[in-house]
Parts: C-alpha cells; structure tokens; sequence
C-alpha cells in the first residue's frame, strides 16, 4: 500500500482541507486578531488599539444584557428541552406497561404515529418556524391571542413579542417547539437499546414508574443526554438563537433589548454599526462563553459509564 | 396468538421468559385496565404534543388559503373559499419561483461537492497512517463547536476580496466549507468501520489508490453517505445564518432568507395571504419528503448523536 500513497494522500486532502482553511480556520483566526484593532469594516485601514475593545465591551450594558440573554438560553433550553423530551421518550417506549402479563415494558399505544409527529418541526428551517412564530404571536390578529378570546379568556391578551417582559419567554419556547421531537427520537432509540430484563427486574423489585425512570433509564441513557445537552446549548448560543431573534423581535432585539442575545450583537455590530472590530471582540467572548459551557456541562456531567 | 403479540415488544429481547407470553387472554384484559388510569394520563400529555405540534402548521395552511381580510378578522375560521390566487401571487409576483430556483443551485451544487470532498478527506484520515493526520482530524472536528458568527465577520471581507460575494457558486463553495466538520467526523468513523481487506485484494490487483476509492469504496460506504448526505440536504436546504449575510443580492436570495425579507419589507405591500402561501409553500416539500422517506430521515439525523 506504500506506492504513490503521499501523493494520494496529499491529491485527496488539498481541496477539502483548502477550502476548510480558507473559509473557516482562517476567518476564526483573524477575527481574534482583528479584535484588537479598530477596524471598521468600511475602509481596509486600521490599527491595533491593543485591549481598547475589550475594555469597551466590559463597560456596554447591551453586552452584558446580551450575554445574559444568551446564558439563559444555554440554560434553560437544554433544561426544559430535555425534561420534555426525556418524559414524552419513557411514556412512548416505557410508559404503556401492565402490571401483569404480556411483554414486560411496552409503549403506548401509537408510539410510532408520535415519533413522527414529533419530528416534523425538526425539518423545518428555524428561519420558516420563527416567520410563523411571529405571526402566530401577533396581539391583535395572531393565533395565540386569538385562540385565548376563542376560550373565553378575553381579558388575558398579552403582548407576547412586544411586551419587554414576555419577549423572551416566547422566542425561547419557539426554540423548544422545534428542537423537543429530535430528542425524543434520539432518547427513543437510546432506550430501546436497554435490556428489557432490567425493566423486569426493576417491576420485580416493585418500582414505580419514576423509579423506573431515575434509576434505570435515566442513568443508562446518561452519555445520550449529556451529549444532547452540549449540543443544545451551541445551538441555543450560536445560530439558531440568532435567526429566532433576528426574525421574531422587533428591532431586532425586543423592546428596550429584552431579547438581544450575544450572536445577534455581533451580527449588528458588524453588518449594521460598522465596528467590525468591536463585532469580532464580542464574537471571541461568545466563543470563550460557548467553550465554558461545553466544559461546565461535561465536568458536572461526569459519570461512570455503565455497561450494559 | 395473535391477542399475545398485539402489544408491541419493543426490543425484541429472546431473553424474555416463555411463561409470561403464554398467559391467557382474559387475565391479560384485567392487567391492561389496572393501569389505566396512568394510561389515560400519560396519552392525554402526548396528544396535547402532538396538538401543539400539529396546530401551528395547519393554522399556516388554512391561512394560506384565506383573503386578507379574515386573515386579521378571524385567524382561526376556516376560509370562506379557497383562495388559489395567493399561491399563483406568492410563486410569480413575490418571486418565491426564484427563491426555489437560487435554493435547489446552492443546496444541489454544495450536496454534491460537500459528499464528495468530505468522503474524499474522511477516507484519507480513516485508513493511512502520516504524519498530521490526528491534527487535521481534531481541525476539522473543532470546526463543529465553534460559533460561526465569530468567523462570519472576516468571512465576509474573504468572501468580498475573492469577488464572491452575492454569487450562487460563492456561496456554495462556503456551504461546503461549513458542511465538511460533521461530513469529515461522520464519515471517517464510517470509514474505519469498512473492512479493509477488500481494498488490500483491489491494490493487489493494480487498482491505484483513487481507483479503488472510487469504485471500491465510495459503494461500500453508500448508507454511511445517505445518512450524512440527508443530513446536509436539510442543514443546507434550511441554512438562514450564511446567505443573510453573504447573499444580500434580492436576486439571488435562497428560500429562507427571501421569506424574510417578504415579510419585512415595505416593498411587500400587507399581502399576508401570499405570505402566507410562501411559507407554506416552502414548508410542504420538506414535510413531504419527510414523510416519504421518515425512516431515512431520521436516521440521518440522529446517526451523528448516537456514534
């Protein structure tokens, strides 16, 4: 296997790697080497003003409301996200069992007719969901408000999107309406991969469902929902947050900044400000922020791992 | 028989004693209403879901074939008729006809070059052994956690300064980029898996290495290649964050972002029907698809997560 291997080697890697360190290595690399200059984006000159941007970002309040923002997103998205999906997966594959006779653990019934369903909006593009979104939340003609008035609940008509207290809840539960039915197709197929004997001899042992549930399933599908929450929370940082606020909040970024998260803020600062600079020192700190996260996640995750 | 097997076993574990299949139908009927209550519970939850998740894509189809007027009036009746002319508006007036053109370009051409460079890269770092290869599979695999909008700023100066900016091959050529990290990660693993003897039988018979890549392995990794070639179609097809800012040309906008605009714009006189008809309109292919071809679909999705 030794002849021509280096050739072939190099033949086969040179456009791939090429265009991998053209179009993503090396922007990353300058956007933390511009970061210390005041480029401008608008004229190709500029100079390095050393840590002159950082200083500035740690005195911008919408920075930091923007990396609050952005935290909350990383939290409470994988959170919620994941509780859901982690009771619809155990009622589909777990939840339909009988006490006695029959198959030890079964789903209820219509399990697969669920999994389908739940998946549609993860086709989706986020961009088409947050367009739909916005409209579904509009106060006057919307489908929320509108629904309410349907049910009787004339007095309970909030301003969903425009009301600086709410804006933040609505974009955020957008995001889990379309990112629950992966997991719970993901976290399916997990536990149909556990042991049905287990199951039978937790049942023997007399557990309850939610014993069931914390101890069997739950530690045994453990690497599957770290992994889940890693992603979630890249996702919730990068863009996916970015196209559900771009779209759906006024601005964007909500009334009075409600919403604005850091992806957004950099994207305005660049695109919209002219301080590419300053864009890219935002950007580094997003990039510092996601890199925490996925390290937090994993260290506070750390089990042994169970073989089974 | 057939009253033991109507509960679906879920994995189907042999293991399972013979004793508790052969338990006879009338005790087995008491055992199901025993746990009906959590049933009820537990099925109540799931419907609401699947409402919840049903609902808002019907009220989008319903709406898209209302006039303006009930669309603001009464969002939740059904249309008085069904309003054909918002479809015909949205697909020649609002330009989605273009929009689908520009998407299936981009999402065709970077489908293509991203399974081809990256089985081309995975295959490299999978089965020879040189020196830099575990560096430049952590580089490529780092490309996965990383933000894109950190990139995306000088992204668009290189992007600018290649004369690339608002061109469809421009803006392929970045999709594949972005695409390779997972393509790369996924196939690589793939490719490990493969035997290698039949490779060593085709070297030994003359085959030169991008004989026997071509037609020996890319067939033999054909499933890893739809599973991750599913993937980028929808990660392409569905991509906002790129085109908003590389693809600012009106002409050359792809779906996503001309739905937006539409939405935004001035331009688009307060015609929510067509709106509404544009977004449905580029829902429905993908949900389509989606149910075709579910199984596909959502092993593709889900094959990177699992390992």
């Amino acid at each position: 296997m030794q002849h021509g291997k280096y050739r072939f080697i190099v033949g086969f890697l040179a456009l791939p790697l090429g265009l991998y360190a053209l179009f993503v290595v090396w922007p990353f690399i300058q956007s933390i080497y511009y970061s210390f200059t005041d480029w401008t984006g608008l004229s190709p000159e500029f100079k390095m003003v050393g840590l002159d941007n950082y200083r500035r970002m740690l005195d911008d309040e919408i920075f930091w409301k923007s990396l609050q923002h952005s935290l909350m997103f990383a939290v409470v998205l994988p959170l919620v996200t994941i509780g859901l999906a982690l009771f619809f997966a155990f009622m589909i594959n777990v939840g339909g069992r009988r006490r006695k006779g029959g198959p030890v653990i079964s789903g209820v019934r219509g399990s697969s007719f669920y999994k389908i369903v739940y998946f549609f909006p993860q086709v989706l593009s986020i961009a088409i969901v947050a367009l739909l979104f916005a409209f579904a939340y509009n106060p006057d003609s919307g489908a929320v408000n509108s629904l309410l008035r349907g049910v009787g609940l004339d007095g309970v008509q909030p301003l969903w999107l425009g009301d600086p207290d709410l804006a933040l809840w609505c974009v955020m539960a957008v995001l889990v309406w379309s990112t629950v039915g992966f997991f719970v197709v993901l976290f399916s197929a997990g536990m149909a991969s556990i042991p049905a004997d287990l199951y039978e001899a937790a049942l023997l042992d007399g557990a309850n469902r939610a014993t069931t549930f914390f101890r069997v399933t739950l530690p045994l599908l453990w690497d599957t929902v770290q992994s889940g929450w890693v992603y979630l929370g890249i996702l919730a940082l990068g863009a996916e947050s970015f196209a559900v606020v771009q779209i759906m909040t006024t601005g964007p970024g909500g009334p009075d900044y409600s919403t604005t998260v850091m992806v957004l803020y950099v994207y305005q600062k660049a695109f919209r400000d002219g301080q590419a600079a300053y864009a890219t020192t935002i950007g580094v700190a997003l990039l510092i922020v996601t890199l925490a996260f996925a390290a937090v996640v994993m260290r506070l995750g750390r089990r042994e791992r169970l073989e089974y | 028989m057939k009253t033991t097997e109507s509960p679906a076993p879920l994995p189907a574990e042999s293991g399972v004693p013979v004793t508790k299949v052969d338990v006879p139908a009338p005790q087995q009927r008491a055992g199901r209403t025993e746990g009906k209550v959590l049933n009820v519970f537990s099925h109540g939850i799931l419907v609401l879901w699947a409402v919840m998740v049903v609902l808002p894509l019907l009220w989008a189809v319903m709406t898209s074939f209302k006039d303006d007027s009930s669309i603001f009036g009464s969002p939740w009746s059904l249309p008085d008729e069904l309003h054909f002319d918002n479809w015909s508006r949205a697909w020649t007036e609002a330009n989605m006809s273009d929009y689908f053109l520009n998407t299936v370009l981009v999402v065709g051409g970077s489908l293509v070059g991203t399974l081809v460079l990256g089985s081309m890269a995975a295959y490299v770092l999978a089965r020879f052994d040189f020196p830099g290869n575990r560096f430049i599979y952590y580089l490529f695999i780092g490309g996965m956690s990383f933000p894109i909008m950190l990139a995306l700023v000088p992204l668009f100066y290189v992007v600018n300064n290649m004369g690339l900016l608002n061109t469809i091959h421009g803006l392929i050529l970045v999709y594949i980029a972005y695409s390779l990290p997972f393509t790369v990660f996924f196939l690589t693993a793939f490719f490990r898996t493969l035997p290698t003897s039949v490779a060593e039988a085709a070297f030994v018979d003359g085959a030169s290495h991008s004989r026997t890549f071509f037609q020996i392995m890319l067939p033999m990794a054909k499933p890893g290649l739809i599973s991750v070639g599913i993937f980028n179609f929808l990660g392409q097809w569905n991509q906002y964050v790129l085109p908003t800012v590389l693809n600012t040309d009106p002409d050359k906008r792809v779906l996503t972002q001309g739905l937006v605009q539409l939405a935004v714009s001035q331009g688009y006189k307060g015609d929510w029907s067509g709106l509404f008809a544009g977004l449905v309109m580029a829902m429905l292919p993908v949900l389509a698809a989606y149910i075709v071809f579910q199984r596909q679909v959502v092993q593709g999705l889900t094959a990177g997560a699992l390992k």
